[in-house]
C-alpha cells in the first residue's frame, strides 16, 4: 500500500519528462471541395522521405477500410507510395489505416515517441491522393527532424494545403 | 561446298518468308501492378503490324505457360479464341510476380522433292516421319520463340522469372513491374541461359493508331547481354529481338525470337 503512491509518482515524473524531450509531428491535410458530377473522397497516404526519395516510413493510409473484400483493390492507384512501400505493408495496419475522409482540413499528429528512432535530419513529408473517377496528386513538403519548425505546400487539383509542423 | 552452298540459299530462301510475314507478337495485359488480397487480370494475344491493335490474327495458345511466383505453374482461365485475338483470364491468388509466357519450339524444315520447295514444321524427333526420304537441299532450323508479360500482385519478387535456359530470355536488373516513365530501366537478355551480346532490341510503345510517329526505339545488347532504356512516356510497350545462327559443327541452323511486353505507369 505505501508502495503504490510511490510507484504512481515516479510515473508521473516519467510522463511529464516525456514530451519535454520528444518532439511531435503535426500535419495537416487539406482536401478541397470539388464540384463534380461524381465526387468519391480520394485515397490518401502520408508518408516520410529522404530528400534522396527513400522512404522512410507511412503514418497514414485513408482508404475504404469497411469494404473488406475489395478496398484494397485501389490502394495501387495512390502509385508513388505504392512503389515507394505501400505495396510491402499489411493493410489494415493500427495507428495508420482508417476511412477516406470528407472534404476539409484533417490533421495527423504523430507523437515524438512513434519516431524515436528517426535520427535528426533533412526529410519531406509526401502526401499522395487518388480519386476513384478523379486525379491524382502528390504534394511534398521538406522539413527537419531535430529542432522546432515548420513548412508547408499546396496542391492544385486533389489536394489543397499541406502544412507541416515539428514542435519540441 | 556444293552441299553447304545449296543449304545456304536454301536458308536464305527461308530467312526471306519469315522476314516479310513480319507481324509482332504480343500478349498484352489488361493491368500489370495490383493490390489487395487477390485479383484478376486478363490477356489478348495476337499478331499484328501495330502492336496491341488486334487486326490481324490471334495467336496460338499451345505454348502458354504460366508461373507464379511460388515457381508452381497457374492455370488460366476463360481461354477463349476470336477472330483477331486470344484472350484468357488470370486468377492472382498470391502475392509476387507472375511471369505468363507463351513458349513455342520446334524445328522449321525447308526441302525439295520432284522440284518443289516445300517447308515443314513441327517438333525434331518427328522430322524423319514428315519429310520425304528422297527429298532434296534439306535444311532445318531449331526455332524458339517466347512471347511474355508480368503481372505483380503486392510487392513485386523475381523468383518466377528465372530463367529455363532456352531460347532468349529476359533477366531482370529492374523488376518488369517497376517501371516508370522518365527512369531508366536495365534487362538483360540470355540466349540458351547465356548472355545474349550485340542483339539489336526494338522498343516501341503501344497507342500507334493515335499518333503519326511510330517512335520506336533500337538498342544493343553489351557484352552481357545487358541493354538500358529510359522510357519516354507511360504506356505499354512491347520488346522485340530475334537472332539467326547458321549450322556450324554439325548443328542445324538456329533462330529464337522474344517478345516482352511491359507497362511503364506515369
Amino acid at each position: 500500500m505505501r508502495k503504490l503512491p510511490l510507484a504512481l509518482a515516479s510515473l508521473a515524473a516519467g510522463s511529464v519528462a516525456g514530451p519535454a524531450l520528444a518532439a511531435d509531428l503535426n500535419v495537416s491535410v487539406t482536401l478541397p471541395r470539388l464540384n463534380v458530377a461524381a465526387y468519391h473522397r480520394p485515397y490518401v497516404a502520408v508518408w516520410i522521405e529522404r530528400p534522396d526519395n527513400t522512404a522512410v516510413r507511412t503514418l497514414a493510409v485513408w482508404y475504404e477500410v469497411s469494404n473488406v473484400a475489395e478496398g484494397k483493390d485501389w490502394l495501387k492507384d495512390m502509385r508513388t507510395w505504392w512503389r515507394r512501400g505501400g505495396r510491402s505493408m499489411t493493410l489494415p495496419a493500427d495507428g495508420i489505416s482508417s476511412a477516406t475522409k470528407a472534404p476539409g482540413t484533417h490533421a495527423i499528429r504523430v507523437p515524438g515517441a512513434r519516431l524515436s528512432n528517426l535520427p535528426a535530419g533533412d526529410y519531406v513529408l509526401v502526401v499522395e491522393a487518388a480519386r476513384e473517377l478523379g486525379g491524382r496528386e502528390v504534394v511534398r513538403v521538406p522539413f527537419r527532424w531535430g529542432a522546432p519548425n515548420a513548412g508547408r505546400a499546396s496542391g492544385s487539383t486533389e489536394l489543397g494545403a499541406v502544412a507541416v509542423t515539428v514542435t519540441r | 561446298m556444293k552441299k553447304s552452298l545449296a543449304l545456304l540459299a536454301a536458308l536464305a530462301a527461308l530467312a526471306v518468308p519469315m522476314s516479310a510475314q513480319a507481324h509482332r507478337a504480343w500478349l498484352a495485359p489488361t493491368s500489370t501492378v495490383l493490390s489487395g488480397d487477390e485479383a484478376w487480370v486478363g490477356f489478348d494475344a495476337g499478331m499484328s503490324n501495330g502492336v496491341f491493335i488486334a487486326d490481324h490474327a490471334a495467336m496460338n495458345l499451345d505454348g502458354l505457360v504460366i508461373t507464379g511466383p511460388d515457381g508452381a505453374t497457374v492455370q488460366p482461365e476463360n481461354l477463349h479464341r476470336a477472330r483477331y485475338r486470344s484472350s484468357f483470364d488470370l486468377h492472382l491468388t498470391k502475392p509476387g510476380t507472375y511471369r505468363v509466357a507463351n513458349v513455342m519450339g520446334g524445328v522449321v524444315v525447308a526441302y525439295t522433292v520432284d522440284g518443289t520447295t516445300r517447308r515443314w514444321r513441327g517438333a525434331e524427333a518427328d522430322i524423319a516421319a514428315n519429310v520425304p526420304a528422297g527429298a532434296t537441299n534439306v535444311a532445318v532450323t531449331r526455332s524458339d520463340s517466347r512471347v511474355e508479360t508480368f503481372v505483380t500482385l503486392g510487392a513485386p519478387d523475381t523468383a518466377a522469372l528465372a530463367p529455363t535456359g532456352k531460347g532468349i530470355e529476359l533477366a531482370p536488373v529492374t523488376h518488369p513491374n517497376d517501371l516508370v516513365a522518365g527512369e531508366p530501366a536495365t534487362f538483360r537478355l540470355l540466349r540458351d541461359g547465356q548472355p545474349a551480346a550485340g542483339l539489336d532490341v526494338t522498343i516501341a510503345r503501344g497507342g500507334t493508331r493515335y499518333r503519326d510517329n511510330p517512335e520506336e526505339m533500337t538498342v544493343t545488347t553489351a557484352a552481357d547481354g545487358a541493354f538500358t532504356v529510359t522510357w519516354p512516356e507511360a504506356g505499354l510497350y512491347w520488346i522485340n529481338a530475334a537472332v539467326r545462327t547458321p549450322a556450324a559443327d554439325g548443328q542445324p541452323a538456329a533462330s529464337a525470337q522474344y517478345n516482352g511486353v511491359m507497362e511503364v505507369l506515369p
